[in-house]
């Protein structure tokens, strides 16, 4: 473990390395400093006007916190609303955790190397907050726990650190929303994930994101799972944004570890995407499965995904699927490694157009063209997810059902 | 009433149907034979209306409207309807959505139809994904109980279905065609037959669907042209004697 000043040292020396991957972004052309905002009470943040609650709705944040376990909302580089209602699940902003609370000394930058590239050097640099949420030893979350990185000031350039910890034999589920003011343009946001599955425990992330046109996205996640664990993690982005890269990456170190990744993705004309998932399996009985549906209406979509198996008696499959309607790059990057004897692996990938065939099927039952090819669509963006509360599967539903217009 | 009349009809540029005249009259159903490759599929897509089947001749008329150049949505809200033979998958559509996409604005209840062809069990899950032979056999049944056609496709109705799951099948159909109808108090046999407005057109090969299925008349079609319009048991016969060799004179005499 390194020391406050040791990460510092490191983070600083990276501060121009570029990404391994994706299109380089001029970080300069941001500003990071402090952007006040007032903290709102629970009816502070029902007072928000109509038009800021609508946005946040759409990224699986409810301001009434109705169904909602806790909530941690951050405008720009200011936390606003942090509460937990359910005893045994932690909220508290990063800040706050580093300076009271020493354990969270040992999860931070664990996972992620500060130095990996320029976007995580400037979240350790110039951290603005994030969010520490965490379940106690067999604590059941009744409801998600809801988390909003919000951006309002244009040109700014987010910096934030996430940790989440799912303790022995604890449940924990959470959706988390990206969002921008409606008339914002132009931002930077970068984000650092780690997440702590521990033994037996249970983690649903459910990440729903809307970004602005001129938005440049850099989250680093990486997570791991012990012994028994499941890692559940949804990815949904429906909305364009200038240019998206991440590779979020989970290590299974305990036996039977468990990690899912789903995603979807409508990609709008001029926008750029380049997304995956990576998880080594490394002990005998884990699994591994990444699931990604992407459709493209003129975007640039990079779909990559790398399952490692470093053990034998592990399995993993991954499947791919992209459709072109109009116009646009769909490049999916399946990879598999088999590092011993045993593993069992696959993967299917196909990147087409809607087949005719179905168009008609359905035209036979009475569907006009344009019903049926949405229809279809429909279908193809609608992900059985095992093991997800029906809350959210709800939630995701309604992400989807809500941006059709982007169809 | 479907009414064809001197249909042409090509294929990749290639003419595959050859001066088809039929007439399904309202009540009436009829089996089409024919060998492998002789346009039986081809005449019921272009009947349903699949653009790739065109039309270079004659015309096809259903219930007084013309039909011949209609998309398929169209006749399918005309009430032509069809049970394929494969049909394709459709990823994230749940077969009770496809159901209630048949039923349209009908209100249906869609565990008792299902009940009916046994298939209750099958309804979340994604239409035709991994079903058997017997399974997209009873799915496309109980789409076509909910879209009530009343003119159905049916495109070999007893292939890849098991001895037990054939007495479903041609019961449904049966009863799908108003084959399986009964005298009421107020109505008599006669008169309940005579009432009968379902038109049924069933690609079969070995002919056991009409041992469920009275069919009134059988066509057989071959090398894209109908060759023979008869009682489907001599034609059946005839077929077993003599096999398809014997059509070709027919076809011949036919010219």
């Amino acid at each position: 473990m390194y020391t406050r000043e040791e990460i510092k040292q490191k983070a600083e020396k990276a501060l121009d390395k570029k990404a391994a991957i994706g299109p380089d972004v001029d970080l300069n052309q941001f500003a990071t400093s402090f952007v006040p905002h007032e903290y709102l009470s629970d009816e502070g943040m029902l007072a928000l006007p109509e038009e800021e609650k609508q946005r946040l709705l759409l990224s699986g944040v409810d301001v009434t916190e109705k169904e909602r376990g806790g909530t941690y909302i951050q405008m720009d580089t200011t936390v606003v609303h942090c509460k937990t209602k359910q005893e045994g699940i932690e909220v508290i902003p990063i800040k706050k955790a580093l300076e009271e609370h020493p354990w969270v000394r040992e999860y931070y930058w664990k996972l992620v190397a500060p130095d990996a590239d320029k976007y995580t050097a400037a979240a350790e640099m110039n951290l603005h907050d994030g969010y520490v949420i965490r379940a106690l030893p067999g604590t059941k979350s009744i409801y998600p726990i809801q988390a909003c990185l919000y951006i309002g000031k244009e040109g700014l350039q987010q910096n934030v650190h996430n940790i989440i910890i799912a303790e022995e034999d604890s449940e924990l589920h959470i959706i988390t929303g990206c969002s921008t003011s409606p008339h914002l343009k132009k931002g930077a946001h970068v984000g650092i994930s780690e997440f702590y599955v521990k033994k037996n425990a249970k983690l649903s992330f459910t990440m729903i994101h809307n970004w602005a046109e001129d938005m440049m996205v850099r989250p680093r996640s990486v997570g791991q799972v012990e012994e028994g664990g499941l890692f559940l993690n949804n990815y949904i982005c429906m909305k364009p944004v200038k240019s998206l890269q991440m590779y979020p990456t989970t290590h299974l170190i305990g036996d039977n570890a468990v990690a899912r990744f789903y995603s979807v993705i409508v990609g709008s004309p001029g926008s750029e995407y380049d997304v995956g998932g990576r998880i080594y399996l490394k002990k005998p009985g884990t699994r591994a499965e990444i699931v990604a549906r992407s459709i493209t209406n003129g975007a640039t979509i990079i779909n990559r995904g790398d399952l490692i198996g470093e053990v034998p008696d592990i399995k993993a499959h991954l499947e791919c699927r992209g459709l072109l309607l109009k116009g646009g790059v769909m490049h999916a990057i399946p990879e598999l490694r088999g590092l011993a004897d045993g593993v069992e692996m696959s993967h299917e990938a196909a990147v087409g157009k809607i087949a005719q065939d179905e168009i008609f099927y359905l035209m036979s039952r009475g569907l006009s063209e344009d019903e049926a090819t949405s229809t279809i669509v429909r279908g193809f963006l609608s992900l059985d997810i095992p093991g997800l509360p029906a809350q959210l599967k709800a939630e995701i539903d309604k992400a989807i059902e809500l941006s059709k217009d982007v169809m | 009433m479907l009414l064809i009349e001197d249909l042409q009809v090509e294929l990749a540029e290639k003419t595959i149907l050859k001066h088809i005249d039929l007439e399904i009259k309202p009540g009436e159903t009829h089996a089409l034979f024919g060998p492998n490759g002789s346009g039986k599929t081809s005449l019921l897509m272009t009947i349903m209306g699949y653009p790739q089947y065109k039309v270079t001749g004659g015309k096809i008329v259903f219930k007084g409207v013309d039909v011949t150049h209609s998309p398929i949505n169209e006749r399918a809200e005309l009430g032509i309807g069809m049970s394929y033979q494969r049909p394709p998958t459709i990823n994230g559509l749940k077969t009770r959505q496809m159901v209630e996409i048949c039923s349209k604005d009908k209100k249906v209840n869609v565990e008792a139809l299902a009940e009916a062809v046994n298939f209750n069990s099958f309804l979340e899950r994604d239409i035709n994904a991994g079903f058997s032979g017997g399974e997209i056999k009873r799915s496309e049944l109980l789409q076509l109980m909910a879209q009530r056609a009343d003119l159905m496709l049916f495109d070999e109705p007893e292939s890849g279905v098991d001895m037990e799951n054939m007495v479903l099948v041609g019961e449904t159909i049966a009863e799908l065609l108003q084959k399986e109808c009964r005298s009421t108090p107020t109505k008599s046999m006669a008169q309940v037959r005579r009432e009968r407005t379902k038109m049924g057109l069933i690609i079969t090969h070995t002919g056991y669907i009409l041992d469920y299925v009275p069919v009134d008349k059988a066509q057989l079609l071959y090398n894209g042209v109908l060759s023979c319009s008869s009682n489907p048991r001599e034609i059946l016969n005839c077929i077993g004697e003599m096999g398809y060799e014997e059509c070709v004179r027919c076809t011949l005499e036919k010219r």
